[in-house]
């Protein structure tokens, strides 16, 4: 598994806003999940973030999620995942983020099946 | 002064009844003790003396006066009593004229420095010898102790053996032998005869020979070790004792049986550490009757046994530290299980004495369990170490570690989702190193150690923490960090837990480890 940057991008959609995030989840990637964060404002809407292009999430990027989930449930707005490889279904199943947003099944190109 | 009385006794010419030279008997040595009163005496007296005119309570003065003497002359050379010029009364029975005094003053005066370089040559020459013969006995020393050491090494299918001697500048008693079995079996003994030179070479031969003798007979090690015990003790001479560990191994069933009379205990080096291993007994040659505790140990593949003198483990650097058990314990898990470990081995001591004199032999034997078969790891029933790495205190490098772990567990055999999960726990106790442990200081390194024992994968993570201990996972509690009560952070003591089989913390004053436990299969 090789390492791969942190970058990001926010499509706007009928349904809400979507976080396409790519590479690794880390401490790297602080800086753009609050600049996502703030692209939000402007997107009203459930927010759905789409892990399908990352292959390495850590503590440390649980983390960034958790901060993320914090703020949009201060904004009554809620928080959906898809594109999760069975391995962080579980990791978000073990850290119980997936009591608190909802997951998505995931065909192999990381739509929702 | 006095020491000078003491080792060249003075020579006291008796009084001749004729002048005839042909006719001077040989003189009388006479010997005065250092505290005699006549010595100090003498010392303080200006020229010669009459012996009746001294009144002193000196036994030297008695003999003296018993051999004839009626004048002493003192011999002083740079305020030392070297001697005395001892006369007998003159052929006329004359009294000693002044003329007379004044000649002996004078000629004392010309003897004494001519008599004290002869006595610091012969001094010198007697101290050259002395050398020479205990370089001599040095010689003789080392050659039985070489001759007696194995001159080859066993050639045992499936191990490796490696054994290494160096004498010290005053030889000891050090000796190591392989005895092979008829039934296969070798005896592997590692011993230590207390003296130096030649009475421990001696020793050493002698308690050798028994050994081999004894082993012929008997393959229990308890048994060889208290028959060598009752040969020895009837002839070794006193405050001499012989600390020896006798092992016998089985190289088709890895089985290792050992008895120890006092001997430092050898130490077996897995994957996971450094184990010692512990039998008690007392040394050979002290006591009759002995009896020696006998115990196994299954030296699987991948584990190698060192055994030790003393001369290693008291090695002593410059600053006057000995290495001592639990350096040479730290010593030895640093260092790689290879075909180099004794190599290794001799690096880290000599890095430690960094040039330091050794004071005593040093012998080290290794033995290094090098078959395996990884036909089917899920069955494999074995310790083996996989692989070891380091990588420098940078953020991120977190992922190069979970890297090389998978690769390295790769042919094991995992199951695919137990690795996705093992990696995650790899990255996460990598980076608690880096972060915690090692404070981002990029110059420590995170060292990385992985090993599979009976089916379960061990990763063991170490950092040089000696700034905080790993704490305790606790559950985070997910509600008060969405309610912004709670800091998002700190799931990765957390996810370890939950990701693996066991985890289990080291630590020491210099050094955490944390390590985590997979089994190849099991629910995933």
């Amino acid at each position: 598994m090789t390492s791969m940057p942190f970058s990001w991008e926010v499509i706007g959609a009928d349904d809400g806003p979507v976080i396409v995030l790519h590479g690794d989840v880390n401490s790297a990637a602080t800086a753009g999940f609050e600049a996502a964060h703030d692209q939000l404002a402007g997107l009203p809407g459930p927010i759905m973030l789409d892990f399908a292009d990352t292959g390495y999430i850590n503590s440390t990027g649980i983390a960034l999620i958790v901060g993320l989930l914090a703020k949009a449930r201060a904004g009554h707005r809620p928080v959906a995942a898809r594109g999760l490889s069975d391995h962080y279904r579980e990791i978000f199943r073990i850290t119980r983020l997936s009591d608190f947003m909802t997951i998505h099944d995931t065909d192999q190109a990381g739509r929702p099946a | 002064m006095l020491k000078t009385f003491r080792r060249q006794p003075e020579v006291l010419p008796r009084t001749a009844p004729e002048p005839s030279v042909d006719t001077v008997p040989l003189p009388e040595q006479i010997d005065i003790a250092d505290h005699d009163p006549l010595i100090g005496y003498l010392l303080g007296a200006d020229g010669p003396i009459e012996v009746a005119k001294i009144e002193l309570e000196s036994p030297g003065l008695r003999r003296l006066e018993a051999a004839g003497t009626h004048l002493i002359v003192p011999l002083v050379s740079q305020g030392e009593l070297i001697g005395t010029l001892n006369l007998g009364r003159r052929l006329s029975d004359q009294p000693y004229s002044t003329d007379d005094r004044k000649l002996l003053a004078g000629l004392a005066a010309q003897v004494a420095p001519a008599i004290r370089l002869a006595q610091l040559v012969a001094e010198r020459q007697a101290e050259a010898e002395e050398r020479e013969r205990i370089a001599h006995e040095l010689q003789v020393a080392a050659l039985i102790q070489h001759t007696l050491l194995p001159q080859t090494l066993p050639d045992i299918s499936g191990w490796e053996v490696d054994a290494y001697y160096r004498p010290a500048r005053a030889v000891g008693g050090d000796f190591y032998d392989f005895i092979a079995l008829d039934d296969g079996r070798y005896v592997v003994v590692i011993g230590d005869v207390t003296d130096k030179g030649v009475p421990a070479a001696l020793v050493m031969a002698s308690c050798r020979a028994i050994l081999r003798s004894v082993a012929q007979q008997h393959s229990d090690p308890g048994v060889i070790l208290a028959k060598t015990n009752e040969a020895l003790v009837a002839d070794i001479p006193p405050n001499m004792f012989v600390t020896c560990l006798c092992a016998v191994l089985d190289p088709e069933t890895s089985t290792l049986r050992f008895a120890n009379a006092g001997h430092n205990l050898p130490y077996v080096r897995t994957p996971l550490g450094v184990d010692e291993l512990r039998a008690t007994g007392m040394p050979l040659g002290l006591m009759p009757d002995m009896e020696y505790e006998v115990n196994e140990a299954v030296l699987q593949p991948g584990i190698a046994l060192v055994l030790t003198s003393d001369g290693l483990t008291e090695a002593h650097n410059r600053g006057r530290e000995m290495l001592g058990f639990e350096r040479m314990k730290d010593l030895l898990g640093a260092c790689t299980v290879d075909s180099h470990l004794l190599t290794r081995i001799l690096d880290e001591l000599d890095h430690f004495t960094d040039g330091a004199e050794q004071e005593d032999d040093i012998t080290l034997v290794v033995l290094r369990h090098t078959s395996s078969a990884r036909t089917s790891a899920a069955a494999f029933d074995s310790a083996m170490e996989l692989g070891r790495f380091t990588v420098p205190s940078v953020p991120g490098n977190e992922r190069i570690a979970m890297d090389q772990v998978a690769e390295l567990v790769r042919d094991t055999g995992i199951a695919p989702a137990r690795l996705e999960r093992l990696s995650t726990a790899v990255s996460e106790a990598t980076m608690n190193a880096i972060e915690h442990g090692n404070q981002n200081r990029s110059e420590l390194d995170v060292h990385i150690t992985v090993a599979l024992t009976n089916g379960r994968l061990h990763i063991t993570v170490r950092d040089h923490g000696a700034v905080e201990s790993i704490p305790d996972a606790t559950t985070p509690d997910l509600e008060l960090k969405l309610a912004g009560l709670q800091s998002p952070r700190g799931w990765g003591l957390f996810l370890i837990e939950q990701l693996v089989d066991e985890v289990i913390t080291h630590g020491d004053d210099d050094h955490h480890a944390i390590e985590l436990v997979m089994a190849l299969e099991g629910d995933s």
